[in-house]
């Protein structure tokens, strides 16, 4: 057993009630703006979780939410089973980046890290380790980050987010800026840590960036979370499928009239829950002229990441039950 | 592969002492550039004064505590600008996002910052008195200086309640506004303001005397002993200008999103 969560008595394995990071209902406004909606997804330890959505979606939102930063309208989340501020020395159990850019332009990237390592009570023969294993040189390290690339403080953000030696990770689009060079660094450097035992959430605008390390995704859209599982059942969901008509209002009718749930995704095509059978003998009773229909999924996460996170059919939430 | 392995309790290890922090804070002062020119300039003021001293005052005005006094100049106009950078640079270069995600509990970040800007108060305090003794020799062996050598702890002292407290104030400031060039145009301003305020209205006069700290803090930073008055006067301004934006600033700071 390598996982002891404190406060708990029970271990935390996958499928333990509480997982590494547990977020329930978390709901945030501002205002008139509901940036985060009854957000709820749980990331088990061995795992990297993909925090897929379209900028402004409320990514960020929530995992300021989850590291104490932003206080929630309702709802709550923990990780390692206590609200994150409950933990004595935070960055020792969870490595944190949020934004690669928040750092004081005038200190120097060793510098930068120093600090942390200090406030942390590591040792500090750590930062060199880390400058190393993120790939920092030593002169770029003795540079001011004022003159780092948007990459060069990424790859700063993940040695801090490193440094206190943590056994959960929460990073928020920590390839942007990166080359590819550096991307590919970066997944595998997850995939180790999550191989170890290690808990990922990761964040990212962009499905290709995480479709290659992450084991499970959340994707959110308008705030809200409209698919969560893994690759595989998020690609086989149950009769979801993909179907075009000469006239689409006709279509929809039809769809309705059989009480099909379906959603419009911007190009003229509807998705729909049901099998293709369902779909085909409620067009062909109302005589509508099909011109495509097919199980959704088939041009890979991607076109189900389009389609999910499409704002028109942000407005019809799709129900999550059918997609776990 | 190692295996990671999770310590054994969420309690553990402790959370950073307030000395590490106080300590982590007196580093983030001084080891960025525009930091490290803002002490220098202030220690260059005590010692840029020491000549205006020896040329410009009497010879038998040329007291120690007159060099003591006139070496503090700096500390009273910048030392509150460190205060105020120290917490609002935070949200300007948007490191609050780091530190408080290492330090979930921001008041006490603060607290640490308070000790660390006490500390360098102190520093200069004894840089001042090294100057100033300094200064009278020179004054003594040139013989331009024939003023007392008494300088008492008691003044001192006082000296450096003077200097926290302009810090303290200046913290309390850009606790209030979380804006570096606002809190330092208020910091200034505003006591200017109320000053001219009670000089010119009459009906003022009275209230500036127990409200107005460029008046009421002069008591500690001029020779003579201070009334039982003069300390109330003191501690009633300092309500208004430090209790008051501390607690509002820091009710700001727990309610804060960090982004």
């Amino acid at each position: 057993m390598l996982w002891t969560p404190g406060r708990r008595a029970g271990p935390a394995g996958p499928g333990s009630l509480e997982g590494m990071i547990s977020v329930e209902s978390l709901t945030k406004r501002y205002r008139e703006v509901t940036a985060v909606e009854d957000v709820s997804f749980r990331c088990e330890p061995g795992t990297v979780t993909g925090f897929l959505g379209p900028n402004g979606a409320g990514k960020s939102t929530t995992m300021r939410m989850i590291c104490g930063l932003t206080p929630p309208t309702s709802g709550s989340s923990t990780v390692k089973g206590v609200p994150y501020r409950r933990i004595s020395n935070p960055g020792r159990h969870v490595g944190v980046l949020l934004d690669a850019a928040a750092q004081h332009a005038g200190r120097t990237g060793r510098e930068t890290l120093s600090l942390s390592a200090q406030i942390l009570g590591v040792d500090q023969s750590r930062v060199g380790e880390m400058l190393e294993r993120v790939r920092l040189s030593p002169k770029a390290a003795r540079r001011r980050v004022g003159g780092y690339s948007l990459g060069m403080r990424q790859r700063l953000g993940i040695a801090q987010a490193l440094l206190g030696d943590p056994s959960v990770l929460i990073l928020d689009e920590p390839a942007n800026g990166l080359d590819p060079e550096g991307i590919f660094w970066m997944r595998s450097m997850l995939r180790d840590f999550a191989d170890r035992g290690g808990t990922v959430l990761l964040s990212s605008h962009l499905l290709l960036e995480v479709e290659a390390v992450a084991d499970r995704f959340v994707v959110i859209a308008g705030g809200r979370i409209v698919a969560q599982g893994s690759k595989q059942e998020l690609l086989t969901k149950p009769g979801g499928v993909i179907v075009r008509a000469l006239d689409p209002a006709a279509l929809q009718a039809a769809l309705a009239q059989a009480e099909l749930t379906a959603r419009p995704d911007g190009q003229g095509a509807f998705a729909v829950d049901a099998s293709p059978e369902q779909v085909g003998r409620a067009a062909a009773a109302n005589g509508v002229i099909l011109l495509e229909l097919r199980q959704a999924g088939g041009g890979g996460l991607e076109e189900l990441f389009l389609s999910l996170t499409n704002p028109a059919a942000a407005t019809a939430p799709v129900p999550q039950e059918a997609l776990r | 592969m190692t295996t990671i392995t999770a310590p054994a309790s969420l309690l553990e290890p402790a959370r950073p002492s307030l000395a590490r922090l106080s300590a982590v804070e007196i580093r983030k002062m001084v080891d960025t550039r525009s930091g490290r020119w803002m002490l220098i300039l202030i220690a260059l003021t005590a010692v840029a004064m020491m000549p205006v001293i020896l040329f410009a005052v009497p010879e038998e005005d040329q007291t120690l505590l007159e060099f003591f006094t006139a070496s503090q100049t700096g500390v009273s106009f910048l030392l509150p600008v460190i205060g105020i950078l120290a917490v609002t640079s935070e949200w300007s270069q948007r490191t609050a996002l780091t530190t408080f995600t290492l330090v979930p509990e921001r008041p006490r970040v603060l607290v640490a910052k308070l000790f660390a800007g006490s500390a360098l108060g102190a520093l200069f305090v004894a840089v001042g008195l090294v100057t100033a003794v300094i200064s009278r020799g020179i004054g003594e062996v040139t013989g331009r200086s024939d003023g007392s050598w008494t300088l008492t702890p008691g003044r001192i002292g006082l000296t450096l309640l003077f200097a926290v407290l302009t810090l303290l104030m200046g913290a309390a400031f850009g606790m209030l506004f979380m804006n570096s060039p606002l809190a330092i145009v208020m910091f200034f301003v505003l006591p200017t303001l109320w000053t001219t305020l009670g000089e010119v209205v009459s009906k003022l006069k009275g209230a500036a005397g127990w409200l107005d700290t460029n008046r009421t803090l002069l008591a500690l930073s001029e020779p003579g002993t201070i009334t039982g008055e003069e300390w109330a006067r003191a501690g009633t301004s300092l309500l208004l200008w430090l209790v008051l934006p501390l607690v509002i600033g820091v009710i700001r700071l727990i309610r804060r999103e960090v982004k």
